[in-house]
């Protein structure tokens, strides 16, 4: 086949895969960022518990942290993935009989896989980010009569953003590549399993990764000009 | 209970006959990829915009796509250039359809990427006297490389190589899902023969961890190692 005609099975007609591809594209999008918001939540709880007085809330993040770690990100999807999904089950199952075949969404236990693996590394990016806040800033906080929760909001949060943006950063772009895993699931229709499906329909295996790739590539891009610039306007104060 | 660890204990000679390839798939895509890693952070430190431009660009597709994805484009796309080609007669073809050739070919280009980048940092952290101290006593270009800069450089980064060692060991996962058996395809091999759900799985997240932990403690010995002369003497 010549160039001009694998060109063609790329064209947004009924057809092409050109529209399939913009699909996946989006749910790569969309899983990634779910799983982001999901992780930050997790790694602000883990970051606190870490820091906390607290032995038994220090000893679950780290039990946390360390596991997720340890542990190929693959088996963790998979592990979450099914687990999740029973507990879910088995929840509804007690509540009524009427829930017997519910299905859980795979894109949520996607997204709550995915969260979790990324919270444990947003944990540590948070500790160390709250950490390099200077101590007297909190005392100077709490000598003006600030609440705790204040301090956080006005002090703590904006400051530790500054530090924390560069980890951050790495971690998002982490996301958008660890989505491509869900693709292994079967049941999402992200961009690496349009990929798979149009590559394997067919036959052109290297065309169809590459343009997948390359998608991947382009989201990688304008990430790193966001990042680039987020990271200029919180550092604003410090040239 | 007591069932769940009897069939633990079942499949567990299975999943460990898995680990040495898991082990070799590690140690064999750190080897290449971190010898590849040297030329690519050489080049991308070259003042030669030839060499500079195709080894940055090489850096950034490495990091900037899944890892998966480059996996099944080597598998499958070389899956579909070579047969029909003067490959398919020559000797090598039986080790070529095999998935665990490609799957080192492809955690090595992606190391090389990844390590090319944390070389590159290190190379410019070496101290500027060092060099000059070694011009100083006549040492050529290339003696100057081998004998002061990398060795150097690999000082400096060798805590940040050994977390990306432990990334690898992990990545090597995403071999089973090019047909190689190490211990992730084992564990879902034995899911799929078992009908269990968790008992391969969460085995198999044991035999990571401890592979884990193991491969910390080596390379913490090599770094010591490598900076005994840092450290008070006993």
């Amino acid at each position: 086949m010549d160039q001009a005609s694998l060109f063609s099975l790329l064209s947004f007609g009924p057809d092409g895969w050109g529209m399939r591809f913009v699909e996946g594209l989006v749910v790569t999008v969309e899983v990634s960022v779910s799983a982001y918001a999901v992780s930050l939540i997790l790694g602000l709880i883990g970051a606190s518990a870490k820091l906390s007085s607290s032995k038994i809330a220090r000893g679950i993040a780290d039990v946390y942290t360390t596991l997720v770690r340890a542990l190929p990100e693959l088996l963790l999807l998979l592990l979450i993935y099914f687990s999740g999904a029973d507990a879910i089950k088995f929840v509804l199952s007690l509540i009524s009989e009427d829930f017997e075949d519910f299905e859980v969404d795979p894109f949520a236990a996607a997204v709550a896989a995915l969260g979790f693996i990324g919270g444990a590394y947003m944990t540590e990016v948070m500790r160390g980010a709250i950490l390099s806040i200077p101590n007297g800033q909190i005392e100077a906080a709490k000598a003006s009569g600030m609440s705790r929760f204040l301090t956080l909001r006005r002090v703590i949060l904006p400051q530790m953003l500054r530090y924390a943006l560069p980890g951050m950063g790495n971690l998002w772009l982490s996301a958008t590549k660890d989505s491509s895993l869900i693709s292994v699931l079967g049941n999402t229709q992200d961009l690496l399993f349009m990929g798979y499906r149009a590559s394997a329909v067919t036959k052109h295996y290297g065309f169809f990764y590459s343009v997948a790739a390359i998608l991947f590539l382009a989201i990688t891009v304008i990430s790193m000009i966001v990042i680039r610039l987020l990271e200029a306007r919180l550092n604003r104060g410090y040239k | 209970m007591d069932e769940s660890l009897s069939f633990f204990l079942s499949i567990a000679p299975t999943l460990l006959a898995a680990v040495p390839v898991t082990l070799t798939l590690t140690f064999f895509s750190a080897l290449i990829g971190n010898s590849l890693a040297v030329p690519v952070a050489v080049a991308s430190l070259s003042p030669n915009p030839l060499l500079r431009y195709p080894s940055a660009f090489y850096i950034f597709v490495m990091r900037g796509t899944p890892l998966l994805a480059q996996t099944y484009l080597i598998y499958y796309g070389l899956g579909e250039l070579l047969p029909g080609t003067w490959v398919q007669k020559s000797f090598l073809w039986p080790y070529l359809r095999d998935g665990f050739w490609y799957a080192i070919f492809a955690f090595s280009l992606n190391t090389a990427g990844y390590t090319g980048e944390i070389l590159r940092g290190a190379i410019m952290a070496v101290p500027k006297g060092e060099i000059e101290a070694a011009r100083a006593y006549g040492f050529s270009k290339g003696l100057i490389f081998w004998r002061v800069t990398l060795p150097r450089a690999i000082q400096i980064c060798l805590p940040t190589m050994t977390g990306e060692t432990i990334l690898l060991l992990k990545a090597t996962s995403l071999a089973s899902l090019i047909t190689v058996w190490e211990v992730m395809g084992t564990a879902r091999q034995i899911q799929k023969v078992t009908f269990r759900v968790y008992e391969p799985l969460i085995a198999a997240g044991l035999l990571y961890i401890i592979m884990v932990f193991v491969l910390t403690r080596l390379m913490i010995i090599v770094e010591r190692r490598i900076n005994r002369h840092r450290l008070a003497p006993v």
